[in-house]
């Protein structure tokens, strides 16, 4: 018996937007208020489980083609090059700096280089979790 | 001067080049005609040193190896060491001439052979030169490995490995005990040279540690040189190659023991423990020795059980010449030195008879395939020179004239009056014994010299008994025991130019307090008629008596149970040891992780609660504590409730649920307490996690699906109660005790120092960034490893679907 699940695939495609939205917020967010590379990475797999859920794995993955063991590992990679960087610059491994910079559309902005380590955090964290959930999923 | 330390590694050196002369040259010629060289060069070096030591002058060579420890090998060149290097050289070189002709060159492995007796050489002499604590302890085990390798030299026979496991765990069980006794000497007078332990005899005599340095160095005397009861070892390691067994158990190692005793004199002499253990027990292993080589039938049991006997004899001369160092100089101290020469000659002649018997049993193995008394008789005229090799060495172990073992014994029977006359240590009420068991033990001696002498050589020739063509050996196998047969003829008519140059400096080095004017060193033949005399007179005569008749009690003497026998308590020992341990073992490692966490958590409670209360650290200070307020109150029960419904849960769906509730509480404490992110992450993952566990719970196994309680059991209950009070107490405490401020005022500057108002954050990302590192590898690795170990599963599940 095939299962309808239009409710359910409408109000995903409504609410993973969202979910990224708002996980991206949590990412970007988290110099200055809770959240951060973790929750944020959280989040966003949560929101590519949802999409696991309610169109199948084969449909999600013929249209994310990604690769998820690949990116845990990316994101350990960031981590660890952002912490290379600083040695190359002859401070201490892992040291990091900020500034405030005045971009075009957003104006005064602070970029600091912790968000490039939080983005390492971010897909370390986002690769793993789907990466265990799918490998359970497929264990039939 | 290099050249002694050339010399004593030359064995070693030249070990190192055997196997290519044995690849290379074997061939063509026997690979023991080049191992040859080494004894004879190194004999020839030590002989040019007997003049000067006779003369009374020492040597000393330093070779520094590890400085800061002050570690060195010092090789220390006296008259003791030089007559043990010389019996050492000279019979090693005999020896390997004998083995020559001994060991096949086409079946043998001979590189296996020469490799383990040049090693056994080389730490011999490094042994008996050594002056260093603990370079003497090295070349001792390292004579203990290579005869551990000698004896199991035919591997593939089961006796020869148990042989050799037993003599190896004998010999260096004693040799742990030894090195205990040279620690304790070595804190005693912080030194490491036995030389000057001497020197600094009185702070050691004085020291409490004296009684127990002494008992631990003669246990390691007492089980290299196979006294009672350590001498199993010795009759077992006759599976070992003939050439072996009379170099090491006849000349070498098995003196070793007596060496130390003599090396140790001038330190632990003239004290009454020491008296009465090594003369004590050498005169229980004379009589026990002689007795048991009555009851052997094969040859070498019997050699080897005479020479536990000769040694024991040896050892009692040691106790008793201990008594000089109690007397000083004077009459009493001569008449005790005497005892100490008598050992030293003993220990010579010794050496030569027992190395030439030794090679005649090894020749009537070798020509009639048989060592067995029983099967042998009336070789005499098949074998003549063999018989009268057999006929001087063993009529000089049973003390005859004119054969040099015929002074020793005299001068031993001296010895054992004297002391039974000493009147000190108590040797009033049974020092008659020491003459009475030295005389018994010496018919015994004399009995069994007959029995090997006569039921070898004498009797009736039975060819049929014998698997081979039986003719006389060949005469470079003769040389060997011909050469040692000839020593101790020539030792008895001339004793004093060996008395002079050999004997006495090694005197003068066991007993360095008696000036050599204080004794008259004349040994001689024939002193007119006196006990001694009497008592080998006697000796001959019963002996004689017993030999005759032996056909009445000797049957009755061999039948002696076999579960009395010292081998039979060593074997059931050992045997009931593996039990015992393996029986431990399997009642605590019982394979349960139930009982295993049970042994971590009381292990855990008694450390901590135990430090706790040792060291007063049970102190409660609640004046810094925050307010209770009713949020706080509620949250606790709700979570008491639900960790005690994890607990009572009648099913596993409850229990999961129960703690995903415990879960979200947690994430509100977080709230409550003000840590937004955690809360977050708290909540997020305690949801993945209860999925997780709802997944383990759904492919449960079905076939065990009945759902029931977590039976109870007491101690279970007591162990948690415990270690939950343990943890209380610990964390109460350790809050009461703040001893300094907390160094969150430094991140309170996060905006200024990482450019974040998260102070979370800019701890994660920035101030400890590196923790962060590694725990996202964790992550990745946790990731990984579930990926794995699924798809090894299904894979390995494909394959057996497969097949």
């Amino acid at each position: 018996m095939k299962q309808n699940d239009v409710i359910l695939q409408s109000v995903t495609r409504v609410a993973v937007v969202i979910i990224l939205t708002f996980s991206i917020y949590l990412f970007m967010n988290g110099h200055h208020h809770p959240g951060g590379g973790f929750i944020g990475g959280l989040s966003t797999a949560a929101a590519i489980v949802l999409l696991y859920l309610s169109f199948g794995i084969e449909k999600v993955r013929e249209n994310i083609r990604m690769d998820f063991k690949k990116l845990a590992a990316i994101g350990v990679l960031i981590a660890v090059g952002t912490g290379m960087t600083a040695v190359v610059f002859g401070k201490p491994f892992l040291t990091q700096a900020f500034d405030y910079f005045n971009l075009p559309i957003f104006g005064e902005t602070e970029l600091a280089s912790a968000l490039i380590f939080d983005t390492g955090v971010a897909l370390a964290v986002i690769g793993t979790a789907v990466n265990i959930i799918l490998s359970i999923s497929e264990d039939r | 001067m290099i050249t002694l330390y050339l010399f004593i590694f030359l064995p070693f050196i030249f070990a190192c080049i055997v196997p290519l002369l044995y690849k290379y040259l074997n061939r063509q010629v026997h690979t023991g005609w080049f191992v040859l060289v080494v004894p004879l060069s190194i004999l020839i070096y030590l002989l040019t040193f007997i003049p000067a030591v006779a003369s009374g002058e020492t040597f000393e060579y330093t070779f520094s190896w590890i400085p800061s420890l002050g570690i060195h090998i010092t090789s220390y060149v006296d008259g003791l060491g030089l007559l043990f290097g010389l019996l050492i050289s000279g019979v090693g070189a005999l020896v390997i001439l004998y083995s020559i002709f001994y060991m096949s060159k086409v079946r043998e492995a001979l590189h296996n052979f020469y490799i383990y007796l040049l090693m056994f050489m080389g730490a011999m002499l490094g042994l008996v030169f050594s002056d260093h604590l603990l370079a003497f302890y090295g070349f001792w085990e390292l004579t203990s490995v290579s005869s551990f390798l000698l004896i199991s030299y035919w591997y593939e026979r089961k006796s020869s490995r148990q042989g050799a496991m037993k003599s190896m765990l004998i010999t260096v069980f004693g040799g742990f005990g030894m090195l205990a006794g040279f620690i304790m000497l070595i804190m005693m007078a912080d030194t490491y040279s036995i030389r000057e332990l001497i020197a600094n005899m009185d702070v050691i005599q004085g020291h409490s540690l004296f009684i127990p340095a002494m008992l631990c160095i003669l246990l390691g005397a007492f089980t290299k040189s196979a006294q009672f009861p350590f001498s199993i070892w010795l009759p077992d390691a006759m599976e070992a190659p003939t050439p072996v067994s009379s170099y090491l158990h006849s000349a070498t190692m098995v003196k070793a023991g007596i060496y130390l005793v003599a090396r140790m004199t001038p330190i632990f002499g003239g004290s009454p423990v020491w008296f009465w253990i090594v003369s004590g027990v050498g005169i229980i292993t004379l009589l026990y020795g002689s007795l048991t080589a009555l009851r052997q039938t094969d040859l070498k049991p019997l050699l080897a059980y005479s020479t536990i006997s000769q040694l024991g004899l040896i050892m009692s001369l040691l106790g008793i010449g201990s008594l000089a160092v109690y007397f000083g100089p004077g009459e009493s101290g001569t008449v005790f030195t005497v005892a100490t020469f008598a050992a030293l000659f003993h220990l010579f002649n010794h050496s030569t008879f027992k190395g030439s018997l030794f090679m005649v049993v090894g020749i009537i193995d070798h020509e009639t395939g048989r060592r067995d008394i029983r099967y042998l008789g009336g070789l005499m005229h098949v074998m003549p020179i063999t018989f009268t090799i057999a006929l001087v060495g063993g009529l000089s172990m049973a003390g005859l004239p004119p054969f040099n073992g015929f002074l020793s014994k005299e001068m031993f029977f001296a010895a054992v009056l004297d002391v039974s006359k000493a009147g000190i240590f108590g040797l009033n009420s049974i020092g008659a014994l020491f003459p009475v068991i030295a005389w018994v033990a010496s018919i015994f001696t004399f009995v069994y010299c007959m029995i090997f002498v006569l039921k070898t050589f004498g009797g009736k020739y039975h060819p049929e008994r014998l698997n081979r063509k039986v003719h006389e050996a060949p005469i470079g196998m003769l040389i060997a025991p011909m050469v040692l047969g000839l020593l101790v003829v020539l030792v008895f008519f001339f004793p004093n130019v060996l008395g002079k140059y050999i004997l006495a400096p090694a005197l003068t080095a066991v007993l360095p307090m008696m000036t050599v004017s204080s004794y008259d060193l004349k040994i001689s033949a024939w002193h007119g008629i006196n006990y001694e005399l009497l008592m080998t007179l006697g000796v001959i005569l019963l002996g004689g008596l017993l030999y005759m008749a032996k056909k009445r009690w000797l049957p009755t003497a061999r039948k002696f149970p076999q579960g009395w026998t010292l081998n039979h308590f060593f074997n059931e020992g050992l045997l009931s040891a593996e039990r015992w341990s393996a029986s431990l073992t399997n009642r605590y490692m019982t394979g349960s992780l139930r009982h295993y966490l049970l042994y971590i958590f009381v292990f855990f409670v008694l450390l901590l609660l135990g430090s706790l209360l040792w060291f007063h650290g049970i102190r409660f200070d609640f004046s810094d504590n925050a307010m209770i307020n009713i949020f706080d109150a509620g949250l606790v029960i709700c979570m008491v409730i639900s960790a005690l419904t994890v607990l009572l849960a009648a099913n596993r769906i409850v229990a999961i649920v129960a703690l995903g509730a415990l879960g979200y509480m947690v994430s509100m404490f977080f709230v409550i307490f003000r840590a937004p992110d955690l809360a977050l992450t708290q909540m997020v993952v305690e949801t993945v996690t209860t999925v997780l566990f709802l997944l383990c719970f759904y492919h449960l196994p079905k076939l065990k699906r009945t759902i029931e309680r977590i039976s109870f059991k007491w101690t279970n209950l007591v162990v948690s109660i415990a270690v939950g009070l343990t943890v209380t107490v610990l964390g109460l405490s350790a809050n009461g005790h703040k001893l300094f401020e907390p160094i969150t005022s430094f991140f309170e500057n996060s905006y200024k120092l990482a450019g974040a108002k998260n102070i979370v954050n800019a701890i994660l990302v920035d101030f400890r960034g590196f923790d962060t590192m590694l725990e996202i590898s964790v992550l990745t690795i946790a990731g990984l490893g579930v990926y794995v170990l699924i798809r090894q599963r299904s894979k390995r599940g494909k394959e057996h679907e497969a097949e």
